[in-house]
This record gives structure tokens, C-alpha cells and sequence, in this order.
């Protein structure tokens, strides 16, 4: 990515522009989006090498330095059981942002597939938008609650207790969340369809297949970035939500959601306990956001360049 | 003179009208009472849950109760009956018990002797899967003598004759409304169970099931004045921290049950003047139950049923290791506070029960569970996991989703792991866990699991029936709908005939001797692995009065008795 930007930017002195060069060039331009990067960029090293620095085990409780507050041996604080709120609010982020990755992908793999064949196929179209209003209608938690209780122990059985909570979390975060990136893909295929370069392929044969991959894709990829960002930020705070009520991974796993919920009780006492997660589950949602926004407005060439 | 009797007597019948109109029933409104375990059900003969007795306990009354002292008193008999009085015969073999005269149930019918005896069949149908079965233990047969005499015969001398209907956990349901639930039937009664008719203080006009149960004064109840409240809310659900904020902080409520929390967080609740926490030391006894059997998901229907050793909990020093290897005074102080004991007895209260020959299990001893896992040839292997002939000591250890159980869980994996045992932790929602639910996999019954950790007790003070839960015909199988309270399903023809033994034993001092000898058994077999001795800890608003606090029978007691301060 940096490689293209290094030289797009001295390809722009010699007139001559790519797309993502315009794109970035524009995203510069949106201070939000900048810092939200940076931000995001920054917890993502944080939690990615983050336990390679910090060397404390985070289920490690050493019982005789309990609930302190910030200090140079600690700098996040010891929780009730001595266990280092930095170490495990590394290690949870790995989990959450993983779980936000993870799941957005499948999101957005679902959402595009349905919204496509939707939009391009006419006959599909009736079919497949009643199941995204289906799965719209659907409560999501309570759903959640009743696919835990039933699909956890073969799971567990299958992959091991973290691997197979966390293929569970990601699955059912995943299909449930597709519905709006379909439709706005829906339309957005809709739109395109009539247009006279979709019009001029599909007169001289081309099939749909690669009118739907060469034409169609590049054009629709806006909102599919855009609704990519939002789905990350959607994923980590399920999983936050389900950790929250005591589900989800086992309660020595830490996740931002986990620690939050541990950290309630304590909230009078060390009120350190739930910022630290809560702070992190924020930032995290918020530059993801921004990102989106910025992303939005640079994918769009009506916009760009003003 | 006469000057002065009529002043005399305006005044007294001014203080007498004044006296009944504030001893008129319901005149305080209404009373909130949040349990978090929300009641699933009032009838305490379909569940063994603390909150599902603790709820019909308002509403159906058994013939007498334990006080806040744990002495009897009557309650819908007009005494205890004692081989003094005549009421218990001199060769021990049976007890009369005589009614009140002119009780009647809520419906305004009268309560007979019959419905006592219909009770007593009712829980003895060996299709009904009673969960108070072992109250009835020796029962040979109970009759009506006539409308308000009960006798009740067993089928040897039963120096405690007191088990049934003494008690919250074996109330008196009415024949009338429970005709046709009987045997198989039981739990299909969803109207008779959700909302028995009964002769208590309060009488249900709404219930819904792990929500919230909104009661009413019962019209018909025996005692006038009483209870002083119109309507009482019992809102189930949430945890407990929540639960004694609405109480110590917010004052929604006005008694909050079972708060097990940290303590430094209920001091800090306290402190702000709106409740009291209320504590006492009851049997209460937080434990690990191993199971015996195996829980493995492969072998179906089969599963943790005696079927099926357990690959390695059936080993006994990988048992004693892992009581070993942890240390009670921190699960103490970590976790309760002045309301918790170390105790190395399942049985630690009364203390004439109080076994002397566990205390070795105060210290922790890591090194001494290492060399004993080490001597019974568990080799640890490279992943830092004992294993034996291909087995690894990998285990699930599930409790109720709550703070300080899962605190325990943490620091007790992290002890198991210094001596080489792999734990995975679990917690299920403790509605769900203690339900009693048929369909869900996750209930302490069925223990799906290698371990389970949850506290018991017993109501009264004699452990005749709690040690009766190990008894080989307690265990939960598909056969008994997974009812019954053995769940290490431990099976000892030792330990039945002490149980025997025990139900022939009159004196105090031989009945100490053999609960202890029971005792004993449990503990140095390791099948049952106590923590924490546990203090009963609840809290009233400062405006509700006439709480007493009992740790021998249902928290809900005397709710007739509670009444709101001016």
C-alpha cells in the first residue's frame, strides 16, 4: 500500500493518476479519518506485539498484590485476583479485533454474494431479499443465547473450549449481520445495471459472471469498504455485549467485553477497572468509524477532489 | 371515681381501635423481594432449588418449621409432638401430629388431615421423581385418625422422626387442587405448580416462570393482622452484586437474598446507610463434587451415569491432589470475608456434626499433591499435563455464572496447573444451572462435566436427609428424570448402611458419631471436596422490620411478621 502511494505521488507531478492514488489523496484531506487510522493502526500493534513486551501472563494471579491502582510495576492496575489489567487488556484486544476481523469478513462475503445475485438476477431478487428481511427480523441476542446453549459443547468437543467458542462467535456474528451490506449492494447493483457500459457487455455476449466481477465489483466497492469498516466495529461490540452477559469465552479468557464485565462490580472501588477496556473498545469503534467515514468519501468520485 | 373508669375506659377503647387499625391486615402495601435466581417454580417436591423453596415457602406451609435459633415451632400443628407428650411413640416407630383447628387454605376451604396424607403419597409415588424423597425416608405409611390427627408410621424405631413436614422443603399441598398430578403426572401440572393454593401469608396472582411472582395477602390466612404488607413483589434475576445495590444503594428493594460478593464491595454498599447486611452461619458449604462417572459426550445416553467409570477422577489420588493443592484461607479472604470459615467438612455445622479428623486439608500442599501424582504414576508430560497410559488430567470444571465463583475457578485452575492438571473453565447461568430444567445439558444434576463447584445445605439441624443425598439410590440417571442430589455419584454399601444405621439411632451422641463417621467417608475418599463454609449473607432495607434472619429453614420464614417502620 505505501509502495503505490510513494509512487503515485510522483507519478501525480508527471500527470499521470491511479485510483487508489486519487482515493488517498482524498482520505488525506479528511482529518478524522487520519487520526482514526492512526489510532486503530496504533491498538492494532499494541495488541499484536503488545504481549511480546509485556511479558506478564495475564491469567497469572499473584494473590498478594490485589486490586492496585496504577503503578509503575502495573500501569493498568492489578485486578481482585492480582491478575495486570495491561497484559489482559493486550490479550483481550487480540480476541476482540479478531473476532471484529473475522466476523466482518464473513459479513461482508455473505452480504456481497446475496446482494449481487439480487440485484443482477431478477428471478433471485424476490427470494433472497425476504430471507435478508427474515434475518432482519430476527432478535439477535436472544438467537445468540439459544445457538450458544446448543452448539457449544459439539464445538468445544471439535476444536478445543477457545477455538470453537471463537469459531461459534465469529460464525453466528457473521450471519447475522450481512442484511444491510446486501441490500445496499442490492441497490447499488440495481443502479448499475441499466447503465450503458453494463448495457454495451451484455450486447456484445459477455457473460454475467464476468460482467458481475469486472464491471460490477470495481463499481460497488464503496460501499462494500464502507459497510466492511462499520461491521468491524458491529462485531466487537456483540462480542463485547455477549462476554458482557457472562456468555461467550470462558471467564479466564479475557476479552475487552469480559473485562468489562468483570470490572462493573468494582466500578466504585477501581474505577480504572472498567475504563482501561471500556476506553479500548471505544477508541477501537470510533477510528474504525472514522475510517469509514473517511473511506466513504474518498471511494466516491463525485465527492473527491472538492 | 366513676369520673375516672370512663375516662379510663374511652382511653382504653381509643387505644384498642387504634391497635386494630394498625394491626390491620395488609396496611403497609407493598414489599419487594429480589432473589437473583429467579423462582422456576412453588412446588418444592419438583425442585431441589434453594429459590423455589425459599419462594412456596410464603405460600405453603408445612406442620412445623425451624426458627432463626433452629429450634421447632409449630405451624399448622398445635405442638411439637415428643415421646413426652405422647405425640411420638415410645418404641419410636411413629408421630401424631394434630392439626390447628379452623386453618383453612386460601380458597376457603378447610385444612384436613387428608391433605396431609394425600402430600405424603404424593411425594412416596415412585413415578412423581419427589425431590424431597429422602425427607420421607422409612415412611411405612402415613393415615388420617381422623380430620385433624396425622400419624405417621415408619418401618423401624426413627429417632428423628421430624423429616417429613417439618421444614420449608416439605410443605402441605392441598389433595383438592393436587388430585390429578400425581405420579407421572407431577410435572405436567403446570397451573397447580406455578400456583399451588396453600395456608400460607401470601397467595400467587401472577407467576412467571425465572421472572418475577407478584403475591397478594391471602384473605383466609389464620392469623388477623397479618401479614402487614397488601401485595409482595418477588423479582427473580440479575446477580448478586446487582442485587444488593438495589437494596443497599438504591433502596428498590427491600430484602435481597444470597449475597455472595466480595466483601470489600458489600462494606462499601453498606456504608451508605439505606440496608443492613444480615449474615449467620448455617450448614452452608461451598464444595467441588467430582464426578465419579463419565461425562464424556461420545457415549450418549450413557453419559456421566455410573454406566462409565471416570477415566482419572475415579483414580484417588488424583482426587486428593487436587483437594491438596488448594488453599482454603485465600478462597476465604479472596472471597467472603468474616462470612466465610475454612472448613474440611461437608458437614461442618451443628458442630456436635463438626468432624475432627479432616483439619490436614487447611494447608495447601503443592508439593504433596506433586509427589503423590508423581508416586501413582501420572508422569507429567512435555505440554506441562500429567497423563497416564494415554490419558491426559484434563478436566472441565463448571459452576453458576457469578464473581466470586468465578474468581475461585481462576485461582484454583491456577493452582491445578502447578501440579500438571489441565483445567477448562465453565459457567453457566445459574437460572439454568440450578434449574432443574429436563431438556438443558447444563444443569448441576446432570453434571456433564468432570467437576462442578456450588454450595448445599440442609434445612433443621439434623443431617440424617442431607447425608442421605450419598446414598447409592440418590444418584441422577435418565431413570430418575435426573433427580436426586448425589452428584459425585458416589456409591458405598458402607456408607448405606451407616445411613440405616443412622435412621435406628436414637441418641444425640451415637447420631454425631455416625453423621461424622459419613462425614469422614465423603472426605477422605475425596469425592466431595469442601472450600468454604459459608456464612448466609442477605439484606433488608432499614425501613423493613421484623426480619430475622434463618439459616435453618426458608429466608422467608416469618414473612408474615414484617412490616414496614413509621
Amino acid at each position: 500500500m505505501s509502495d503505490t502511494v510513494e509512487t503515485t505521488e510522483i507519478a501525480d507531478d508527471r500527470k499521470y493518476r491511479s485510483l487508489w492514488g486519487d482515493v488517498w489523496v482524498q482520505f488525506r484531506h479528511h482529518r478524522g479519518a487520519m487520526i482514526g487510522t492512526v489510532v486503530f493502526f496504533t491498538i492494532l500493534i499494541a495488541v499484536a506485539i503488545g504481549p511480546w513486551l509485556w511479558t506478564i501472563d495475564p491469567g497469572y494471579a499473584n494473590i498478594r498484590v490485589r486490586n492496585q491502582g496504577m503503578s509503575l510495576a502495573h500501569p493498568f492496575g492489578t485486578d481482585q485476583l492480582g491478575r495486570d489489567m495491561l497484559a489482559q487488556v493486550l490479550q483481550g484486544g487480540r480476541v476482540s479485533i479478531a473476532v471484529g476481523l473475522t466476523a466482518m469478513a464473513i459479513a461482508l462475503l455473505l452480504g456481497t454474494l446475496i446482494g449481487v445475485l439480487a440485484g443482477y438476477f431478477r428471478w433471485l431478487d424476490g427470494p433472497l431479499m425476504r430471507l435478508t428481511d427474515l434475518f432482519l427480523a430476527l432478535p439477535l441476542l436472544p438467537l445468540l443465547l439459544v445457538i450458544i446453549m446448543l452448539f457449544r459443547d459439539t464445538l468445544r468437543g471439535m476444536f478445543g473450549p477457545e477455538t470453537g467458542i471463537f469459531i461459534l462467535i465469529v460464525f453466528i456474528i457473521g450471519v447475522t449481520s450481512w442484511m444491510q451490506t446486501a441490500r445496499i449492494v442490492r441497490g447499488d447493483v440495481l443502479a448499475l445495471k441499466e447503465r450503458e457500459f453494463i448495457l454495451a457487455a451484455n450486447s456484445i455476449g459477455t457473460p454475467s459472471k464476468r460482467v458481475i466481477l469486472r464491471h460490477i465489483m470495481p463499481n460497488i466497492l464503496s460501499p462494500i469498504m464502507v459497510s466492511a469498516t462499520l461491521g468491524i466495529a458491529t462485531a466487537i461490540i456483540t462480542e463485547s455485549a455477549l462476554s458482557f452477559l457472562g456468555l461467550g469465552f470462558p471467564s479466564d479468557f479475557p476479552t475487552w467485553g469480559r473485562l468489562l464485565f468483570d470490572g462493573t462490580q468494582y466500578i466504585s472501588q477501581a474505577p480504572s477497572r472498567v475504563i482501561w477496556p471500556g476506553l479500548a473498545i471505544s477508541l477501537t469503534v470510533l477510528s474504525v468509524n472514522f475510517i469509514g467515514d473517511g473511506l466513504r468519501d474518498a471511494l466516491d468520485p463525485r465527492i473527491r477532489g472538492r | 371515681m366513676k369520673l375516672t373508669h370512663i375516662i379510663a375506659g374511652t382511653l382504653g377503647a381509643a387505644l384498642l381501635s387504634t391497635t386494630a387499625m394498625a394491626q390491620e391486615r395488609g396496611r403497609d402495601g407493598n414489599v419487594n423481594v429480589i432473589y437473583w435466581q429467579a423462582a422456576s417454580i412453588l412446588n418444592p417436591y419438583l425442585s431441589g432449588g434453594t429459590k423455589d423453596i425459599d419462594a412456596s415457602s410464603m405460600v405453603i406451609e408445612p406442620l412445623a418449621r425451624y426458627d432463626e435459633n433452629g429450634n421447632m415451632v409449630a405451624v399448622l400443628a398445635t405442638e411439637i409432638p415428643t415421646p413426652d407428650n405422647g405425640g411420638v411413640s415410645e418404641d419410636l416407630t411413629s408421630i401424631t401430629w394434630k392439626l390447628k383447628e379452623g386453618v383453612t387454605w386460601a380458597d376457603g376451604s378447610a385444612l384436613t388431615a387428608e391433605d396431609v396424607v394425600f402430600t405424603a403419597n404424593y411425594c412416596m409415588d415412585p413415578d412423581g421423581g419427589c425431590q424431597q424423597l429422602s425427607k420421607f425416608g422409612g415412611v411405612e405409611s402415613v393415615e388420617a385418625l381422623d380430620d385433624l390427627t396425622v400419624k405417621i408410621t415408619f418401618d423401624g424405631p426413627k429417632p428423628f422422626p421430624y423429616g417429613p413436614f417439618v421444614g420449608s422443603t416439605t410443605p402441605v399441598i392441598q389433595a383438592a387442587q393436587f388430585a390429578n398430578c400425581t405420579g407421572e403426572a407431577a410435572p405436567t401440572c403446570t397451573e397447580q405448580n406455578f400456583g399451588p393454593i396453600g395456608t400460607g401469608p401470601f397467595t400467587v396472582t401472577e407467576f412467571r416462570a425465572n421472572d418475577t411472582i407478584s403475591l397478594a395477602a391471602n384473605e383466609n390466612y389464620r392469623e388477623a393482622g397479618k401479614p402487614a404488607f397488601a401485595t409482595l413483589t418477588f423479582k427473580g434475576g440479575g446477580d448478586a452484586a446487582s442485587a444488593a445495590r438495589s437494596v443497599l444503594e438504591t433502596g428498590e428493594f427491600d430484602y435481597a437474598w444470597n449475597l455472595q460478593i466480595a466483601p470489600e464491595i458489600l462494606a462499601d454498599m453498606e456504608a451508605k446507610g439505606i440496608g443492613t447486611v444480615l449474615s449467620g452461619f448455617g450448614p452452608l458449604v461451598e464444595r467441588i463434587m467430582i464426578n465419579l462417572t463419565d461425562p464424556s459426550a461420545d457415549l450418549g445416553e450413557t453419559r456421566s451415569t455410573v454406566a462409565n467409570p471416570h477415566p482419572f477422577m475415579s483414580d484417588m489420588a488424583v482426587r486428593q491432589a487436587l483437594s491438596m493443592a488448594i488453599d482454603r484461607p485465600l478462597l476465604v479472604e479472596v472471597g467472603y470475608g468474616k462470612a466465610g470459615k475454612v472448613t474440611c467438612n461437608v458437614l461442618p455445622s451443628p458442630a456436635i456434626y463438626d468432624s475432627p479428623n479432616n483439619a490436614g486439608c487447611e494447608v495447601q500442599d503443592i508439593a504433596g499433591a506433586n509427589a503423590l501424582l508423581d508416586e501413582a504414576g501420572w508422569e507429567l508430560g512435555s505440554d506441562g499435563v500429567r497423563a497416564k497410559d494415554g490419558v491426559r488430567l484434563s478436566i472441565l470444571y463448571q459452576t453458576s455464572t457469578n464473581a466470586v465463583r468465578q474468581d475461585f475457578q481462576a485461582l484454583i485452575k491456577q493452582w491445578w496447573t502447578e501440579i500438571g492438571i489441565e483445567t477448562e473453565l465453565k459457567n453457566i447461568d445459574a437460572a439454568v444451572f440450578f434449574g432443574g430444567d429436563q431438556s438443558s445439558p447444563d444443569t448441576f444434576q446432570k453434571l456433564f462435566a468432570d467437576l462442578e463447584m456450588y454450595a448445599n445445605t440442609f434445612d433443621g439441624t439434623d443431617p440424617e436427609a442431607y447425608m442421605g443425598n450419598w446414598a447409592c439410590s440418590e444418584i441422577p440417571s435418565p431413570d430418575n428424570a435426573w433427580l436426586g442430589g448425589n452428584m459425585p455419584r458416589f456409591c458405598d454399601p458402607a456408607y448405606d448402611a451407616l445411613i440405616v444405621e443412622m435412621g435406628g439411632t436414637a441418641d444425640i451422641n451415637e447420631r454425631a458419631r455416625l453423621a461424622i463417621e459419613m462425614n469422614d467417608m465423603l472426605m477422605q475418599s475425596y469425592t466431595i471436596i469442601p472450600l468454604v463454609h459459608r456464612g448466609n449473607v442477605s439484606a433488608r432495607a432499614n425501613t423493613l422490620e421484623g426480619v430475622k434472619l434463618n439459616v435453618w429453614d426458608s429466608q422467608l420464614w416469618n414473612v408474615a411478621d414484617w412490616s414496614r417502620a413509621n
